[in-house]
């Protein structure tokens, strides 16, 4: 659940604990990992949290975004030097306009944002990032036992820029210290090996995926997939135990919202029967219908013999002959009698199910 | 009739309200149906967009005379643009790294530099309406030997000039030469930077003598403009390109 996580994260790390971290996963699919993230950036900034600080990491959007993003949300940006710094990582991440403002081939461009920035040019030297990070942070809550709060523009471009290992090990770090009150960062899934987002989810204590409704293996590129989708979260509890949820989320203009997946969702599966003219489902009478049906060798006797009639004149001869596949025993008895064991009850009908599964050969 | 006949992708691109300005568009075509035209109208379009726009035109496929003769044909001057100083263009042809023994990210970074340098040498006031694009991307990873990374660094600094100056970018790639790698690094990642993407493709059906391929353009949630999805058929005529629903074509 979206709110669970933003409470897990504004209460933050205990103290000797790791600090808890997100990854927020999401695909090309259904590609809204950033709003999950500016979401979770505002609930952290307008509400009371152990943190007393956040320093985002910014890799993929500019800091007047950011100025944008809370401005538009009523944060007052006047006062906001106190509580928010931005590590710029995005408008010279190599150092490139840097070497050529040295050179003197071009002015000095002076951007006016109202949020505190920082430019940082080597993303891909992972121990200076911890160093500038952390750095930030004590510059905005102190020195003492009070902590921050870091979140990271994409750790995508962070893994593109760097080894997994030095990603690994930045993350790790992070986590430890003991000024870092909680971590959350964004994902793209199908960027990366497989083995580079399973390192991540690891390390995260709560990994949140953002997936489409329906997985369809056509163009996913459906309006309804680039305004809706499903929520999933999967979080570590303390005690070890791994708690998965779900939810249905929306996108529109004023931003991301969730809701939690109703019963007529589950219908979702009846919708997975191809549309056609006639009827494939039985409606309630039919089904009591067809469990009054006597199937053949389920008479009840009446104390009559029991006659099957198995194709041939003698219908007196020994039963058991032309009896079907499932159980049924034959007794020493001077009338031949079928037991017919049903093994089919519990069985839906129209089910997939092969019945020669339960053959023992 | 040029006009009514490319209706469906001016609106779609939304030419109207010079929706380009600020965005990153990436053109993604295959080998079957070529999206060239595309990044040809938009070219066109971005003379007309402002009186004092301009276009900063990387090439790196096909020369000067190429485009001028293409878009002489539905009704522009380069030319005349270029010695008006609304059009620069790049000539990458040769364009191979690493160069002299610079490494990759010197020689991207030098052409960054030529990019940033053109457009703050303009007035002031017109560095909001240019026009940056790249024909193709494709071409960037061959200079640069294959090194994907590079490619997306350099890709990255163009981006930033859309938030920094309010610059359009448009870039052109194609999307099969990416099918026999496990990761499409760079396609993907393009995906996801992009604002607004425009996807050319063969029918399902096959080749057809009426209709070249389908085209779809995607507008991506941008502050409080909606996503947007449009799909329609396109046919490739000697002089210009038809655009229709699917099924109306005549």
């Amino acid at each position: 659940m979206a709110e669970s996580i933003c409470r897990s994260l504004r209460d933050g790390a205990l103290e000797g604990e790791l600090a808890p971290t997100l990854t927020i996963k999401d695909s090309l699919a259904s590609p809204f990992s950033f709003n999950v993230f500016s979401h979770i950036l505002l609930q952290l900034s307008s509400q009371k949290s152990q943190s007393h600080g956040i320093v985002i990491v910014a890799l993929s959007r500019s800091p007047s975004f950011y100025a944008d993003l809370l401005k538009n949300k009523g944060v007052e940006l006047s006062s906001s030097n106190k509580w928010i710094h931005i590590l710029d990582c995005y408008t010279d991440p190599l150092g490139w306009k840097d070497k050529a403002r040295k050179s003197g081939n071009v002015n000095v461009v002076s951007d006016q944002i109202s949020l505190a920035t920082s430019s940082y040019k080597s993303v891909k030297d992972m121990d200076k990032l911890f160093l500038a990070i952390t750095d930030l942070g004590r510059g905005l809550v102190g020195e003492n036992k009070v902590r921050f709060c870091v979140a990271i523009d994409s750790l995508s471009k962070l893994l593109r820029h760097a080894s997994l290992q030095s990603v690994a090990g930045l993350l790790s770090n992070l986590r430890s210290h003991d000024q870092i009150s909680s971590i959350f960062g964004l994902l793209h899934s199908d960027l990366h090996e497989e083995r580079a987002t399973a390192a991540l989810e690891y390390m995260s204590s709560m990994v949140a995926s953002v997936e489409p409704d329906h997985h369809s293996s056509e163009n996913c590129l459906s309006e309804k997939n680039f305004t809706q989708g499903k929520f999933s979260v999967r979080s570590k509890r303390r005690n070890g135990r791994v708690r998965e949820t779900s939810e249905k989320f929306k996108v529109e203009a004023e931003g991301i919202s969730f809701a939690s997946i109703s019963a007529e969702d589950g219908t979702t599966v009846a919708g997975l029967l191809p549309k056609v003219q006639f009827n494939l489902q039985l409606s309630e009478k039919e089904q009591i219908d067809r469990a009054k049906v006597v199937l053949p060798f389920e008479h009840q006797g009446n104390g009559k013999p029991i006659q099957i009639y198995d194709g041939r004149r003698s219908l007196e001869e020994s039963s058991g002959e032309g009896a079907p596949i499932s159980r049924c025993k034959n007794e020493d008895s001077a009338l031949g009698e079928i037991i017919y064991f049903r093994d089919s009850d519990d069985e839906m009908p129209d089910s997939d199910e092969d019945p020669d599964d339960d053959l023992d050969i | 009739m040029e006009h009514k006949e490319l209706n469906l992708l001016n609106e779609a691109l939304g030419f109207h309200n010079n929706n380009l300005y600020g965005r990153f568009v990436l053109v993604e075509d295959t080998v079957d149906t070529t999206a060239a035209f595309v990044l040809h109208q938009i070219l066109k379009h971005s003379f007309s967009s402002h009186p004092s726009s301009s276009v900063i035109f990387l090439a790196l496929s096909h020369p000067f005379s190429h485009y001028d003769r293409i878009l002489r044909k539905i009704g522009c001057n380069l030319a005349a643009q270029r010695d008006n100083k609304r059009f620069f263009f790049i000539d990458m042809l040769m364009l191979q790294f690493p160069d002299e023994g610079k490494p990759n990210d010197v020689g991207f970074a030098a052409v960054f530099e030529k990019i940033e340098s053109v457009i703050k040498a303009l007035p002031q006031d017109n560095t909001k309406f240019v026009t940056i694009m790249i024909d193709d991307i494709s071409f960037l990873q061959v200079a640069a030997n294959g090194s994907s990374n590079d490619v997306l660094d350099f890709l990255h600094y163009c981006y930033t000039l859309t938030s920094e100056y309010g610059c359009a970018f448009i870039a052109l790639d194609h999307k099969d030469i990416y099918l026999n790698e496990e990761k499409p690094a760079i396609i993907s990642e393009m995906e996801y930077l992009a604002d607004i993407l425009v996807k050319a493709e063969p029918l399902a059906t096959g080749l057809a003598k009426d209709v070249h391929g389908q085209l779809m353009v995607l507008h991506k949630q941008h502050g409080i403009s909606p996503v947007k999805i449009h799909n329609f058929h396109f046919k490739i005529k000697e002089n210009s390109i038809e655009c229709f629903y699917p099924g109306t074509k005549i």
